[in-house]
Formats: C-alpha cells, structure tokens, sequence
C-alpha cells in the first residue's frame, strides 16, 4: 500500500454539481485522513448523498476534484475507482434479489480479480472466492443464510449484504450511506459493532442521520446545509459548534 | 435433467429414420432458428438489451456467403469463414454505436441499423439482385460428404446446434455470464464494485452477432436462395417473439419459441391463408397466460406438480 504524498486518503477540492439551476453540492471540499472515520451530517437534501456519488463517480461532477491516494480519479468511471481501493453501500439498498447471499458477495470478490473475465468457468468454481465470501458472511453474521437468496431475507439483514459486499473487497476507502437506516435497535448495535470492528487499514467516509449511534464511530465529522461544507473538524469540536445547532439540532 | 438432455439429443438423432423428408427439413429449420434466437437472447435475455436488429447477423453472414460463393468465385470453406470474420467485425462496430443507448434508445438504433441494411440489400440490386433475391446457390460439402439429401443437411445442422447450445450455455453460466446477468439487474452497483458494464455489454453484443452469422449460413445454405426479408424487421420481430414467448433468459426457451413460429408458419398457412393473424393471437395467449414464457411456466408447473405428490 502506497502512502499518497499528502497523507490524505481521499481529498476533494471545490466540487460541484448542478442540476439545471438547481446547485446540490457548492464548492465542497474535504480532506480524509488515511485510517480516519469521518461522519457526514446535515438535513435531508443538504447533498450528502450527492456527494457521495461524485466521490464514486456515479455522477459527473460539473468542476472540482476528487483525489484517492494521491491520485486524480474526477475524470474515471466508477469501476476504474473501484480498482483502486474505494468501495460503498447505497442508502437504498441495491443487491441481487433473485441471488443466493453467497453469490451476491462473490460477486463483489470477483469484480476486482481478472477471474471477471473467465468465460467458461463458472463462478462458484472458485473454491478461494466461494471461500472468503462465506468468511465475510460469518463476520457479519449471515453464514446460516449464505445459500438463500436475498428476496427472502429481511430488511436488517439485506442492510448487512449491503455492508458485506463492499467489506469483501477490503477497501482502502469504504464510503458507507446511511448504514443504519430503517434499522431496528437491536440490529444498529450489530451493525455498530461491525463497522467499529472494520481495520483501521480502511478509511470510513460515513453519511448518517442517527448521530447517536454513528457520532461514537467518527473521529471527524462534516456538517452540510444546501450544499456547502457548514462546519468541519473533530468530533466534539463540531458538535459544540454554535453552526452545528442552527443547522441540525433546529434552534 | 442430464437424463431428459440425453434423451432429448437421442431422439433428434434417430428423427431422420423415424419421419419424412418434410419433417426432416422442418426440423432442420427449427434447429437453424433456434441457433438464432438463441443468440438474440443473449441480448434480450441474460443481457437485458432488446434489439430489434438482430436480423442484421443472419442476413449479412447469409448476403456474404451467397456472394462469395457466386460472384466473386471462392469456395465454400473460404466464403464461410470471410463471411463470419466480417459479421462479427460489423457487430463490433454496431456495438460501439448501439451500445451508447440503452433501454428503448438501444431498441432504436437497432432497427434503425437493420433498416440501413435491408434498405442496402434491396437498392444496391447491382451487387444484391434486389428484390430478385440471389438464387442457385449451393450447399458445402464439408470433408467431401454431400449435404443434399434433407437428412445429411440436417445431422450437419444438429452438429452446429448443439455446438452452439452448449457454448452459449457455458458462456452464461461462466463468471463473466455471472457478471452479464449483474450488469442486466444493477448496472450501478456492477460498476461501483469494479465491473466494466459496457465492455461487458460490448463482448456479448459481439459474441451474439458471432452467433447470428452462424444461423445465417446454416439458413442460406438451407434454402440455397436469399432475398431482403431474410433483413427485414419482420425477421428480427420473429427471433424476438421466438424468444419472449419461449422465455427469455432461458437455455432451452428461445429453441421452444423458434419451433412453435415454424411450426405454427408451416402448419398453419397450409389451412389458413391469414397465418399471421393466428400467429399473433397465440402469443398474445402465451403472453397473457404465461407472462414469463413457456419454459419458466412449464419448469414451475412441473415443481408444483411434483410438490403435490410429496
């Protein structure tokens, strides 16, 4: 692993997007320590999840940049970001429901191996990624179910294929969306757990709105309000932050 | 399964023996189509991409073969072979066009393409014959074995159409087909885990033409004539029903779908002058009462079946 010049993990300068004259995200920037656990707050429709897909590069942005590692990644699609160690989960949840658990994280494995291109093996010939897909699966639990498609699982625990997936590729930046939406309590302890049991080799960028579930995992975090970058910093420095209160807690 | 497979290539074996030669060369047809609509389901099916061009394939490998054989005098090994490069290299090339779009966008420059070459097919009549169609063409006779007789013809055809099947079912059923089905279902997350969706697309798109040519020789050597509508949309809208109606996304469906079009074609014209009526209003049945096709509605029919007797 190539530490990039800056330190950073992931750097984004003055990134845009607009939608007609609609501006979602307004000259963000951020800077993300390698290692780091970064929580993004702000009010619904404040563009944390617009962010997200620039950062991905689900969306195009209109300007700025977006650095992984050193490298300048705001002109690269997606899977070519993906190759270079960033990985996510969606804030609805997007799996293969007529697959089986297993299949759904082998699929995750396999798209950063040269196996993606084998056409006359199948996939469950991989011994190794059959292997570490239902190693992934007991971490998070679902070892029991590994062989049931998704559609017939529920919701907490299709949250937690969401979580497997991008886990299995042992990112070097994991972008997690809302992780803990629609969770009952129970399963947000589970899923709390997991993420705090993620190496510190991965740096976390996390959008939530449950601050008190998620607040506990952040080293940093970013507060957003119609787009732009409102407040930025350690934790408890930014939840003291008179701004903080005007934004999110509603004063 | 394997027993019902092994069966299956049995009886198609022995079929020569057992009916006459209007059968024989029924089957032939149906396994030519099958060939076809196998390969459009490639697309439709496991790919997710509708194209209602597929005809191009068929018609162009099939144009090829006839003029290099008659016009240009090569022989037939030759002719098959220029026929075949050259389809795949027009299907890479309408793949980097089509594949811009997707969805109805992609349906549109599909036929839209296809149109461009039947038009071609039918005003270049210097090169084409047009309307005229170019007839008195012949049949290879590969390793010196003549395949004039129905039943020499139609062994050559089930060798080719089981070649095919089985190298259309290892490729959906390989990790890259893994990644094909990935890409119909969630193309976003398909890239954001490190798939290329469109290279992926690409390669299918490219390896269904493959496909097409072949079931495009295979018909001109059968009917030793070829005419424009072999590039007609009504060609392609056929493969396509053939498809849906034997159930996309299925090994087996599109060769069911294939044979009911031929069958219902050549039975049905025999006693009705209006064949075409009836032909859609089958499928309008198939399409309302089994809305995922015969193979999906028959395979689930026969597990409740089967569960009913436990």
């Amino acid at each position: 692993m190539t530490a990039s010049p800056t330190g950073l993990a992931l750097e984004v300068i003055n990134l845009n997007k607009s939608y007609g004259g609609l501006l979602v995200t307004r000259d963000v920037s951020l800077a993300v320590k390698s290692g780091e656990r970064r929580l993004i707050i702000g009010p619904n429709g404040a563009g944390k999840t617009t962010l997200f897909n620039q950062i991905s590069g689900d969306l195009r942005s209109n300007s700025g940049t977006v650095t992984i590692f050193g490298t300048d990644v705001t002109h690269l699609p997606p899977y070519r970001r993906a190759h270079l160690g960033l990985s996510r989960t969606y804030q609805i949840i997007t799996l293969f429901a007529g697959d089986t658990l297993e299949h759904n994280v082998a699929l995750g494995l396999l798209g950063l191996r040269p196996a993606r291109w084998q056409m006359w093996r199948t996939l469950a010939s991989y011994g190794g990624i059959s292997a570490e897909a239902r190693r992934v699966l007991d971490a998070v639990g679902l070892l029991d179910l590994a062989s049931r498609p998704v559609s017939e699982i529920a919701y907490g625990e299709r949250r937690r294929v969401e979580l497997a997936m991008a886990l299995a590729q042992r990112p070097r930046i994991l972008l997690l969306d809302e992780p803990f939406a629609g969770l009952s309590d129970a399963e947000r302890t589970t899923i709390k757990s997991l993420i705090g049991s993620i190496p510190h080799d991965t740096t976390v960028v996390m959008i939530e709105h449950d601050m008190d579930t998620a607040l506990e995992l952040a080293d940093t975090v970013t507060l957003l309000n119609t787009g732009r970058v409102i407040v930025d910093g350690p934790r408890d420095a930014v939840i003291a932050d008179e701004r903080t209160r005007e934004v999110y807690l509603g004063a | 399964m394997r027993v019902g497979g092994a069966l299956l290539v049995g009886a198609l074996l022995i079929l020569p023996f057992l009916v006459g030669d209007f059968y024989v060369n029924l089957a032939s047809q149906v396994l030519i189509a099958a060939i076809f609509a196998l390969s459009l389901n490639l697309l439709v099916g496991f790919g997710g991409m509708t194209s209602l061009g597929h005809a191009s394939y068929l018609g162009v490998a099939a144009y090829a073969s006839a003029l290099l054989t008659t016009k240009y005098g090569f022989g037939h090994g030759t002719a098959a072979v220029v026929s075949i490069l050259g389809t795949t290299t027009m299907a890479a090339l309408f793949g980097l066009i089509a594949l811009r779009a997707s969805g109805l966008g992609f349906l549109m420059i599909t036929l839209a393409l296809s149109q461009v070459l039947w038009g071609l097919a039918y005003r270049m009549s210097g090169v084409t014959n047009g309307d005229n169609g170019i007839s008195g063409l012949s049949r290879p006779a590969p390793f010196g074995i003549s395949l004039e007789s129905p039943a020499s013809f139609y062994w050559f055809v089930l060798i080719v159409a089981t070649i095919a099947f089985l190298m259309l079912a290892i490729f959906v059923s390989s990790a890259f087909g893994a990644s094909l089905r990935g890409v119909r279902d969630q193309p976003r997350r398909m890239a954001a885990l490190g798939f290329d969706p469109w290279l992926i697309r690409w390669i299918t798109f490219v390896y269904a033409g493959f496909w097409g040519g072949i079931s495009g020789l295979l018909y001109v050597y059968y009917h030793k004539y070829i005419h424009p509508t072999s590039l007609s949309t009504t060609s392609s809208a056929e493969a396509l029903l053939s498809v849906i109606a034997g159930g996309s996304g299925t090994l087996g469906g599109p060769a069911v779908g294939a044979a009911l079009v031929l069958l219902l074609k050549n039975y049905a014209s025999i006693y009705i002058e209006r064949w075409n009526m009836l032909l859609g209003l089958v499928f309008l049945f198939i399409v309302l009462l089994m809305p995922r096709g015969i193979v999906p509605a028959l395979s689930s029919f026969a597990e409740k079946w089967r569960g009913d007797i436990r």
